[in-house]
């Protein structure tokens, strides 16, 4: 909370900053407030990167308004928890993301887990990546950990942001991965190189075995596919 | 050529939409909340379709370099199913304070009822409380005279002139719609309500000022290219490249950033600094 106190004073215009302490103020009087001020945030405080060195299209960056959120929900203190689903149901996707990112700092336990369930469900890259941070981490199960990490894969989030990886991964999670690695090889595609790192901490040999039976592929497209793939696991390793 | 749409309905196209969207020129939109197609049966369906407008489909355009707005409001086709437009006026206040939401809308008549009437009222009420413009819809059925009794209660419920824009015009219309002070939206269908030469006509007879132009795209038949399609028309007509700008992307940012909802600031951000000057909209929000 130090940090993005710290991190928000650097970043954020003294108007934005002193409009925060007056809506904190207003919130911890009365959270009801967050109702119509959680979604004036982005206006009001910005929505660029927190870290100016960070691209704004990067989905694990987080911006001004994430952390300007998450400062209002802990002004409303215990009465946060209340306001939690409504904020996400009738919330955009900033305002959503907002919710995500604050469950790491509420002392709620495993009572968010339903909004980190609806948020990896969906197709958009920027609230997934926000619902897995230190809170999924620590609530998931590993199937359900496990699961996020491939839908990463499959809706293009980068997967190294994901908190706790690679050892929170299952041996089931890594050995999916490398059944997709396979998939993909077989239909002459590439994966990104990083899911090795993933694979690697449990190297399902049949699925690796079946990745290297496609460089004698008689096709073409799928023998060049192996070769990347197989060299982009090298160069993971080199890495390491 | 930048074209800002400012009233596509997204929801009804395809990707294969959004890329010859961007390629004609197309950068920022604005998806009035409408009706589906049939009518719905709970408050249920309007919190999943509105939250649609703001979260997935502004995504989806995203994707496509577009920037996505939306205008949050009950249609008056479904206004007739009372008890239901009470349950979703209710939750209205809940979007409209929202980024990118940037007018109350569609709102207006579809055939005239009393129930259309209060919801209407009540959705100008909205509009005056939250400080926004509002898109409304004229009638297809009646339209000269449900047009002025649109403006009438327009002006009776203390929204301003020219926060107001009444839309789907044509030739009989335009000229009320004008000397009220609202601004003028125009559909460029294909073969319907208006087409590309026509509005050629219309913009010669009544000049660019408070006229808006848009596709409307809904899953009727209808063409998301119909700006481009305008614009093209204009050029050969003899229009400057500033009067088509003027009309396919100033106008339109005029209008919505009455909101001080509208993002934009960092499309562009060069070529807009360069011609909209004075606004306030395009600077200061990040």
């Amino acid at each position: 909370m130090k940090d993005l106190t710290a991190a928000l004073e650097e970043r954020a215009r003294p108007e934005g900053l002193a409009w925060l302490r007056e809506t904190s103020a207003a919130v911890a009087a009365d959270a009801a407030a967050l109702r119509t001020k959680f979604a004036m945030v982005g206006r009001k405080v910005g929505r660029e990167p927190l870290d100016p060195s960070a691209d704004p299209a990067d989905v694990w960056a987080w911006t001004v308004d994430d952390a300007a959120r998450v400062l209002l929900l802990l002004a409303a203190g215990e009465r946060a928890e209340a306001e939690l689903a409504e904020l996400y149901r009738f919330g955009d996707a900033a305002e959503r993301r907002g919710v995500l990112r604050a469950l790491a700092y509420l002392d709620i336990e495993d009572r968010g887990l339903g909004l980190v369930d609806d948020a990896i469900r969906t197709n958009d890259t920027r609230l997934i990546a926000a619902a897995l941070g230190p809170y999924a981490t620590k609530h998931l199960s590993d199937a359900q950990f496990d699961q996020a990490v491939i839908k990463c894969v499959f809706v293009g989030v980068p997967i190294l942001g994901i908190d706790g990886l690679p050892e929170r991964v299952t041996p089931d999670g890594a050995r999916m991965l490398a059944a997709f690695v396979h998939e993909r090889v077989a239909a002459g595609r590439d994966l990104p190189p990083e899911v090795w790192t993933v694979i690697d901490q449990y190297p399902s040999a049949e699925h690796i075995a079946a990745i290297e039976a496609e460089l004698q592929s008689p096709f073409e497209d799928r023998r060049a596919a192996a070769e990347r793939a197989l060299s982009y696991r090298n160069v993971q390793e080199q890495n390491a | 050529m930048r074209i800002f749409d400012p009233h596509a309905h997204m929801t009804s196209r395809t990707t294969d939409d959004y890329e010859a969207m961007y390629a004609s020129g197309v950068r920022a939109l604005v998806e009035p909340a409408f009706w589906l197609g049939q009518p719905r049966t709970a408050v249920g369906s309007f919190i999943d379709y509105f939250n649609s407008l703001l979260g997935w489909e502004r995504f989806r355009s995203g994707q496509f370099g577009i920037r996505h707005h939306c205008t949050i409001g009950l249609n008056p086709k479904e206004a007739n199913d009372e008890a239901l437009a009470r349950e979703v006026i209710e939750v209205l206040p809940r979007f409209l304070a929202k980024d990118g939401v940037v007018a109350v809308g569609e709102i207006g008549f579809d055939a005239m009822t009393a129930a259309e009437e209060w919801a209407m009222k009540a959705q100008l009420e909205l509009a005056v409380e939250f400080e926004l413009p509002v898109l409304v819809h004229t009638p297809h059925r009646d339209k000269a005279h449900g047009t002025r009794k649109t403006i009438e209660m327009v002006i009776e419920s203390g929204v301003k002139p020219e926060f107001v824009v009444i839309d789907h015009n044509n030739e009989l219309t335009v000229k009320d719609v004008l000397d009220s002070g609202c601004w003028a939206g125009f559909s460029i269908y294909p073969g319907t309500k208006m087409d590309e030469y026509r509005m050629v006509r219309v913009a010669q007879e009544h000049g660019l000022e408070r006229i808006l132009v848009n596709s409307a795209c809904d899953w009727g038949v209808s063409d998301p290219l119909k700006v481009r399609k305008t614009a093209d028309a204009m050029a050969e007509a003899g229009f400057s490249a500033d009067d088509i700008d003027r009309l396919v992307w100033r106008n339109p940012v005029e209008f919505f950033a009455q909101s001080g909802q509208l993002i934009i600031d960092d499309i562009e951000a060069p070529d807009l600094t360069a011609t909209f000057e004075g606004s306030g909209v395009l600077r200061g929000e990040r």
